[in-house]
């Protein structure tokens, strides 16, 4: 069956943003690799270091939370 | 006559890592290239058990029936030699390649798995994984996220609203369920101390009191979020939105017939297999028999294969050990895709972001402490 009309038209802009959203989250997944394959060279220095990276995450993933980037309704 | 033996031998010999290497991957490949065609077979079965039905059960291999084990070969047939037919208004070259990305994707992915230890061949010692990369697993996250290419280009290529809403919805599903995949897995890290799945293997074979040192022992949160993300990135049910038979027809497939859309299917069976083989390899031991390690099963090979030809029996055990362990997993996705009834998208988007997400970034902060405390003191 042929479709009727086109499908190159706008899209909802939540697409978009999830997408900026995963580049975010999914770079700062990617550095905390590194530091759990060097978790015993690191000690508590690494351990310190990444609950304050890891915070400054929380607080960026509860902003976009309470922006309601979340909510697909 | 002689001179051409010693010649080849010579060959073999000097080449070890490279014709080692090839047969690797040519087991892999076929490994990855069966699992298609026999899933849907044990799909379609399972199916009929649970819904009273009987199932494909007629077609038989020279006379004798198996269960119906023949239909994943006559299915395979009728696939190769349908129309290879492309609709008037694609895109077509994106239409051609779209297809391709799954399954070349998968087929590379299942590379990074350990099929078994290690194998001893003329003094040679054979690493049983066919890519033996430093990064380890993160080569198979990778392979898995490039899976997403296929998806989205098919359902943009296909010029039709259904193909297009089933891509974009399973573009934005995938990378959503990667970011808990990949925080779920992060604990296994530090545990293990490496991103190599052979040292992970080998570090699980010992134990803990009764129990095997296995990866779910250690880590409960951590695999059960695994799972579920693997249920996500495969796009199965409960997550198969992208499909949604029931209101897109059938997502990014709409417009794909015969072969082509097979190769969907061989990409998205494959990567089942290669992400059930990474939470075998992670959470349960991989080819280890439990109580069992490798080397001990060698040893006790020995005096009955000699020395050489015991690694190779405890290799095939190994393969065996590992796919019986990755059948309960495919196995689990059966069962679960006809009992579960699919999600809402905005609940699927709210499971991955919302409960997925933080729960694997405490997660992740508990298990980092727990170890620091045990490890560092």
């Amino acid at each position: 069956v042929t479709p009727v009309g086109t499908a190159r038209q706008r899209l909802s802009v939540k697409f978009y943003l999830t997408a900026i959203l995963f580049i975010l989250f999914d770079i700062e997944t990617i550095f905390l690799y590194l530091w759990a394959v060097l978790f015993d060279q690191l000690q508590w220095f690494g351990i310190i270091e990444v609950a304050l990276f890891v915070g400054t995450l929380v607080v960026g993933y509860i902003y976009i939370l309470r922006r309601g980037a979340l909510n697909w309704d | 006559m002689e001179g051409s033996t010693s010649a080849l031998v010579q060959f073999l010999d000097s080449n070890v890592a490279l014709v080692a290497g090839i047969g690797k991957i040519a087991i892999a490949l076929v490994i990855a290239l069966q699992v298609a065609p026999i899933m849907v077979w044990v799909e379609r079965r399972q199916a009929a058990f649970i819904q009273r039905r009987i199932g494909p059960n007629r077609v038989g291999l020279f006379g004798f029936k198996l269960f119906g084990l023949g239909q994943p070969l006559a299915d395979t047939i009728k696939l190769l030699f349908k129309e290879d037919f492309v609709p008037k208004h694609v895109n077509k070259f994106f239409y051609i390649l779209a297809p391709i990305v799954p399954a070349v994707m998968g087929l590379l992915a299942i590379q990074g798995i350990p099929l078994g230890k290690e194998i001893i061949v003329a003094g040679h010692t054979i690493n049983l994984q066919p890519v033996n990369l430093n990064a380890g697993f993160l080569y198979l996250f990778a392979m898995s996220a490039l899976g997403v290419y296929g998806v989205a280009l098919a359902g943009w290529s296909s010029n039709n609203k259904y193909a297009l809403l089933g891509g974009l919805r399973a573009s934005a599903q995938m990378i959503s369920y990667e970011l808990a995949m990949g925080l779920a897995l992060l604990p296994m890290v530090f545990i293990y101390g490496t991103l190599d799945l052979q040292t992970m293997i080998a570090a699980q074979s010992e134990t803990i009191g009764f129990l095997p040192k296995w990866g779910i022992f250690l880590s409960p949160v951590s695999f059960v979020l695994f799972v579920v993300t693997m249920f996500a990135e495969t796009n199965r049910l409960p997550f198969d939105l992208a499909e949604g038979e029931a209101e897109l027809v059938a997502g990014f497939l709409v417009e794909y017939g015969s072969m082509r859309w097979s190769l969907f299917f061989l990409g998205e069976y494959a990567m089942m297999f290669t992400l059930s083989a990474l939470t075998t390899c992670v959470f349960l031991g991989g080819y280890e028999i439990p109580w069992l390690p490798h080397g001990q099963l060698v040893a006790m090979l020995t005096p009955i294969f000699t020395a050489e030809p015991a690694t190779w029996v405890a290799a095939l055990i190994g393969l065996g050990v590992l796919i019986a362990k990755v059948a309960i997993f495919m196995f689990l996705f059966v069962q679960v895709r006809f009992t579960l009834p699919r999600f809402r998208y905005d609940q699927l988007m709210r499971v991955g972001w919302v409960y997925m997400l933080p729960v694997a970034l405490v997660n992740l902060v508990v298990m980092a402490l727990i170890v620091a405390f045990l490890r560092l003191a």
